[in-house]
C-alpha cells in the first residue's frame, strides 16, 4: 500500500498560492483606487498628521509600487496589520481575541450543525418520500432560507419581552467581583441565543447534502450485497451507507465555510458577541478602512486553512484517495 | 416540443417546484403593483407616528420617521428581484461560458480556469463582497456586479462536469468527423443538453444573490436609500427597535425575504430532483 | 431431499407505466448438495429469483403470491428479523465481483469476516482469521487481506465476494452472474473454484446466468427460463443433448463451437415486453415452431424423460409417449 502523497502535496501548495492571491488582492484593490490611497482611504479627522505620518513611513507610500508591494507583504507576514481608527490600536491586537471570541461560537456551532443535519439527513432519507422526508427536509431548507439576523433579531425581540436570557456581548458589563462559576454561567448565558441562531442557520445546507448523498448511497450495490449478509437497517445505515454518503458531506463543509463565515458575521452583529465578525462590522460603520482590511485578511486567510484542513481530512479518510 | 412539454408534466407532479413558482409570481405581482396595493405612499412620514405597533391604519405599524411599514414592504419587493435575478442570470452567463471553455477545451485551458474557479469556490464570498464595496462605493449597480462576480465558480464548476461528460458522446463524434467547427459543436450540441442541468444552479443563484444583497444592505454595505426588505431590516436594527423588542418592525420584511429565497430554492430543489438520475424516485 | 420448493411465485414490479411480470406463477425443487443452473437472458426472470429466494428485492418488487419453502419453512412467511438470521448464513449470495458490490471503504478481511460477525457469537479477531483462512481457500494471499477493493483486479474481487459467501458455511449459496464481466481465463478459473467449494462444502449451489455453455460446466441440473417463466427443467447432459423447449434449442444452436464450425442461428425478435405480458406462451411471438393453439397454452408441464419437464404447448400429449 503506497500512501499517494501527491494529492496532499498539491493541496498544500494550493492553498498557500490561494492565500498569496487573497493578499495580494487586497493590495491591488487599495490602490485602484483613483488618487492618492492614503488621503481618500486613510482620511479620518481622528488621525493627527503625526500618525499619517507614521503611516506613510510604514506603508512606504511614497515609494514605488513594488516596493510598496513587498514592504505590504512583509508587514502583513509580521502581524503588522496598520492601526485601527477606531480603536486607536494596533489591528492585529484588536482581531486576535476577536478571533478567538469568534473561534468559542463558531466551533461549537459548526459541530452541532452537522450532528444536527446529519441525523436529520440521515432521516429524511430513509424515510424518502413520506411524510418525515417532506417534514425534515422542509425545515431545512426554511432554516437554510433564513437570514442569521432575522432569526436573531426574532430570538432577541422574544428574550427581551420575557426577559429570559440576555441579548448583547459575552458578559455582562460592569459587573465585578463574580467568581468562576458565576461568571461561567454568566457567560453561558450569553453564549446560548447566538450559539442556538448559528446553528439553525447553518445545519439546513448539512441535511440536505447529507440527504442527497445517501440517497445515492442507498442504490449502490455493495448496500444490496450488505443486505444479502444479513445485515439489519442499523448496520445497514450505520457501517455502509453512513460513511460512503460521509466522504462528500466532508468536501462540502470545506467548500461552504464561506456560508459558515456569513453566518457568523451577521450573528455576531445582531448579539453584539465581540468576534471578529462583529469588528467587520464596526469597521463598516465607523469607516475603520485598517480594520476591515485586518479583519479581510485574517478570516480568508483562516477559511484557506480550514478548506485545506477538510481536504486532507477527506484525503486521509477516503481510502481511494490516500492510497494508490 | 415534446421534451417541454414533458417536462412540465414532471414538475408539476413536484409540488415543492409549484409552490415555489407560485410564490415567486406573487412577490413579482406585488413589486409590479406596489403603487396600487400600498395604502399609502412609503415616503409620507406622519410626525406623530414614530415606531408605532400595528393598528388598522398601519396594519405594519409605522418606523422610525412615521413611515408606514406595510408600504414599504410592499415596495421593498422590488430591489430583492431585481438584484436576484440580474445578479443571477450574469452568474450564470459567466458560469455557463467559463464552465463551457474549460469542460470543451481541456488541457492548460481547464486547468488554468479551473485554478480560477476553485479560488472563487473557497473564499468566503460574502467578506469579499463586504470590502469590494467598502472601496467602489455600494451603489446598486455595484452591488448586483459584485455579487455576480463573485458567485459564478459553482455554476462554472456543475457546467464543466456536464460537457466533460456530453464530450464523449457520439454525435460530438460524429459532429467532428464532418469537420465542425468547435462553437459549432458547443452551440448546437452541447449546450442545448447543459441548458437543463443549469437551470437548476441557476434557480440557487438567484437564492443566494437576494441573500447575499440583504445580508449587504443590512451590514449597512449596501444602498440603504433605496427601499428593499434588507434596508428595512437594516433600519429595524439599527433604529433599535430590534432591542427594545418590537418585532412588528423586522419580521415582515424577514418572512418575506424566507419566502422568496425559499421558493428559489424549492424550485432548484425539485428541477435538480428532475435532472438528476439518481435522485429520481423509482 | 429436497432443499428447496418453490410453488407458484409471482413477483411484479411497479413502474411509471404500470406493472411489469417478473416472475409468474414459477413452481420448482432443489435438491440438497446439486449445483442448478438457472439459465435465461436479461428480463427471463432469474435475477428475481434469486434475489426471493433471499427476500432482498428492490422496494418496487412485490410478492404477489407463492411460496418460498428453503428446508421446511416457507421463508415468505417469516418476519424480517428472523429472515435477517437467514441472509448470509443458511442462504448466501455471490454477486458480481467486478462491478461495485464491494464496500470501498472497508478492507477486504474485514468485509469478508462481516458475516461472521453478524450471525456468530465469536470476537472479530477469530472472525478474522476465520476470514483469512477462507481468502487462502479462494486463492487469496495475505497481499490482499488488507487492501482495499478498489485495488483489487475483477477477478480478485470476484474472488472475494465468494469467500464472502461461503465463510458462515451457509447450506444454500446462489451465484448471479459469477463470471460476467470477466475476461476467459478468469472465468474458467472462477468456475472451477465455485465447483471445488461446492464439492468441498457439499454447497446446494445455484448458479444464475445467461451463458448456457458456462453453467454445463458445472451444474448437474439446468432450469431455463424466458419472460418470467419456466421453460424447461433437466439434468444438465439431458439438457444438452436432447433439449425439447423451442427456446432451449436456439439457445444451443446459437452457441459457437471452436471444433465444429457451423453456423450460428440466432433466436429472431426482440424479448417480449412485461408490462402488459400476452396470454398463452410467451415464446409464441419468437417461435420458429409456435402453433395457433400455443397463444391459449397455460403452462402445464409436460415429463418428457427422468427428471425432465418442458413447459410447451408442443409437447402435449407426449407424457404418455414418456417412461
Amino acid at each position: 500500500m503506497t500512501i499517494r502523497s501527491s494529492y496532499f502535496v498539491k493541496r498544500i501548495i494550493s492553498s498557500i498560492v490561494t492565500i498569496f492571491v487573497i493578499i495580494s488582492f487586497l493590495f491591488f484593490l487599495f490602490h485602484l483606487i483613483p488618487g492618492n490611497p492614503i488621503l481618500i482611504l486613510y482620511r479620518n479627522p481622528a488621525l493627527t498628521q503625526s500618525q499619517i505620518n507614521v503611516l506613510y513611513r510604514q506603508f512606504g507610500l511614497n515609494k514605488p509600487l513594488w516596493q510598496q508591494f513587498f514592504i505590504y507583504i512583509g508587514n502583513t507576514f509580521t502581524g503588522n496589520l496598520g492601526i485601527s481608527f477606531f480603536y486607536r490600536e494596533p489591528v492585529s491586537m484588536v482581531l486576535f481575541p476577536a478571533l478567538l471570541n469568534s473561534l468559542i461560537l463558531l466551533i461549537p456551532a459548526t459541530f452541532l450543525a452537522i450532528i444536527l443535519g446529519i441525523l436529520t439527513g440521515v432521516l429524511a432519507a430513509w424515510h424518502r418520500g413520506k411524510k418525515i422526508d417532506f417534514v425534515t427536509l422542509g425545515s431545512a431548507m426554511a432554516f437554510y432560507s433564513m437570514p442569521a439576523f432575522w432569526l436573531g433579531s426574532i430570538f432577541i425581540t422574544i428574550a427581551i419581552s420575557t426577559k429570559a436570557l440576555p441579548v448583547s456581548g459575552m458578559y455582562q458589563l460592569g459587573v465585578y467581583n463574580q467568581n468562576i462559576l458565576e461568571r461561567m454561567s454568566d457567560f453561558l448565558s450569553h453564549l446560548i441565543l447566538p450559539l442556538v441562531t448559528l446553528t439553525l442557520v447553518l445545519y439546513g445546507q448539512f441535511t440536505i447534502v447529507m440527504r442527497n448523498s445517501l440517497i445515492g448511497v442507498f442504490s449502490e450495490d455493495y448496500i444490496i450485497t450488505a443486505r444479502a449478509k444479513g445485515a439489519n437497517t442499523r448496520r445497514l445505515i450505520w457501517k455502509h451507507a453512513y460513511p460512503n454518503a460521509l466522504l462528500p458531506m466532508i468536501s462540502i463543509i470545506g467548500i461552504n465555510l464561506g456560508i459558515v463565515v456569513a453566518g457568523a458575521v451577521l450573528t455576531e452583529t445582531v448579539f453584539s458577541w465581540p468576534g471578529i465578525g462583529f469588528m467587520v462590522y464596526q469597521a463598516i460603520i465607523s469607516r475603520d478602512y485598517p480594520l476591515l482590511q485586518g479583519a479581510f485578511l485574517i478570516i480568508s486567510i483562516s477559511v484557506v486553512v480550514a478548506n485545506l484542513a477538510a481536504d486532507l481530512l477527506y484525503g486521509y479518510l477516503d481510502p481511494r484517495v490516500r492510497l494508490r | 416540443m415534446t421534451k417541454i412539454s414533458d417536462f412540465w408534466l414532471e414538475f408539476r407532479r413536484n409540488k415543492a417546484g409549484v409552490v415555489g413558482l407560485v410564490l415567486i409570481l406573487i412577490f413579482v405581482f406585488i413589486a409590479v403593483l406596489a403603487p396600487f396595493i400600498s395604502p399609502y405612499n412609503p415616503s409620507t412620514r406622519n410626525p406623530n407616528l414614530f415606531l408605532s405597533h400595528p393598528t388598522l391604519a398601519h396594519i405594519f405599524g409605522t418606523n422610525e420617521i412615521g413611515q408606514d411599514l406595510f408600504s414599504l414592504d410592499m415596495y421593498g419587493a422590488r430591489i430583492p428581484l431585481e438584484v436576484g435575478l440580474i445578479a443571477a442570470a450574469i452568474t450564470v452567463f459567466l458560469g455557463l461560458v467559463i464552465g463551457l471553455l474549460s469542460g470543451y477545451f481541456g488541457g492548460v485551458v481547464d486547468e488554468v480556469l479551473m485554478r480560477i474557479t476553485d479560488f472563487f469556490i473557497i473564499i468566503p464570498v460574502l467578506i469579499f463582497m463586504i470590502i469590494i464595496a467598502a472601496f467602489v462605493g455600494s451603489s446598486l449597480i455595484n452591488v448586483i456586479l459584485v455579487i455576480a462576480l463573485l458567485s459564478w465558480a459553482p455554476t462554472a464548476r456543475v457546467v464543466r462536469s456536464m460537457v466533460i461528460s456530453l464530450r464523449e458522446w457520439p454525435f460530438v463524434e460524429v459532429a467532428k468527423a464532418n469537420n465542425a467547427g468547435s462553437s459549432y459543436i458547443i452551440f448546437r450540441h452541447i449546450m442545448p443538453n447543459v441548458i437543463p442541468v443549469v437551470f437548476g444552479t441557476a434557480m440557487l443563484a438567484v437564492a443566494n444573490s437576494i441573500f447575499a444583497q440583504a445580508s449587504l444592505v443590512f451590514l449597512g454595505v449596501g444602498d440603504v436609500s433605496d427601499i428593499s426588505w434588507g434596508s428595512i431590516m437594516h433600519f429595524a436594527f439599527i433604529s433599535g427597535a430590534v432591542s427594545v423588542g418590537d418585532w412588528w418592525y423586522i419580521v415582515p420584511p424577514g418572512i418575506f425575504i424566507i419566502l422568496l429565497i425559499l421558493s428559489f430554492v424549492m424550485i432548484g430543489y425539485s428541477l435538480e430532483e428532475i435532472f438528476n438520475p439518481r435522485l429520481r424516485k423509482v | 431431499m429436497t432443499i428447496i420448493e418453490i410453488k407458484n411465485l409471482t413477483v411484479n414490479y411497479k413502474t411509471n407505466k404500470g406493472y411489469v411480470s417478473a416472475l409468474d406463477n414459477i413452481s420448482l425443487e432443489i435438491e440438497r448438495g446439486t449445483v442448478t443452473g438457472l439459465v435465461g437472458e436479461s428480463g427471463s426472470g432469474k435475477t428475481t429469483l434469486g434475489l426471493a429466494l433471499l427476500r432482498i428485492l428492490p422496494p418496487a418488487a412485490t410478492i404477489k403470491s407463492g411460496e418460498i419453502i428453503v428446508d421446511g419453512v416457507d421463508i415468505l412467511k417469516l418476519k424480517e428479523d428472523e429472515m435477517v438470521d437467514l441472509r448470509g448464513k443458511k442462504i448466501s449470495m455471490v454477486f458480481q465481483g467486478a462491478m461495485n458490490y464491494l464496500n470501498p471503504l472497508i478492507n477486504i478481511e474485514e468485509q469478508v469476516a462481516e458475516p461472521l460477525i453478524i450471525h456468530e457469537n465469536i470476537t472479530k479477531k477469530e472472525a478474522i482469521r476465520i476470514a483469512r483462512d477462507k481468502l487462502a481457500l479462494v486463492g487469496l494471499d495475505e497481499n490482499v487481506w488488507r487492501r482495499y477493493p478498489h485495488e483489487l483486479s475483477g477477478g480478485m474481487r470476484q474472488r472475494v465476494v465468494i469467500a464472502m459467501a461461503i465463510v458462515t458455511s451457509p447450506d444454500i449459496l446462489i451465484a448471479d452472474e459469477p463470471t460476467t464481466a470477466l475476461d476467459v481465463l478468469t472465468q474458467a478459473r472462477i468456475i472451477k473454484l465455485i465447483k471445488s467449494l461446492q464439492k468441498e462444502f457439499n454447497l446446494t449451489t445455484i448458479i444464475i446466468s445467461h451463458d448456457l455453455p458456462m453453467v454445463s460446466e458445472i451444474a448437474d441440473d439446468i432450469i431455463v427460463m424466458y419472460g418470467g417463466k419456466i421453460c424447461e427443467i433437466g439434468r444438465n447432459e439431458e439438457i444438452l443433448a436432447n433439449a425439447k423447449h423451442p427456446y432451449t434449442k436456439g439457445l444451443l444452436a446459437s452457441i459457437p463451437d471452436p471444433k465444429t464450425p457451423k453456423e450460428i442461428v440466432g433466436i429472431p425478435g426482440e424479448p417480449i415486453s412485461l408490462l402488459n405480458p400476452p396470454s398463452g406462451c410467451r415464446f409464441y411471438s419468437r417461435c420458429p415452431s409456435a402453433r395457433e393453439t400455443c397463444k391459449t397454452y397455460e403452462y402445464e408441464r409436460y415429463t418428457v424423460g427422468d427428471g425432465h419437464v418442458v413447459l410447451c404447448n408442443l409437447y402435449e400429449g407426449s407424457e404418455d409417449e414418456c417412461c
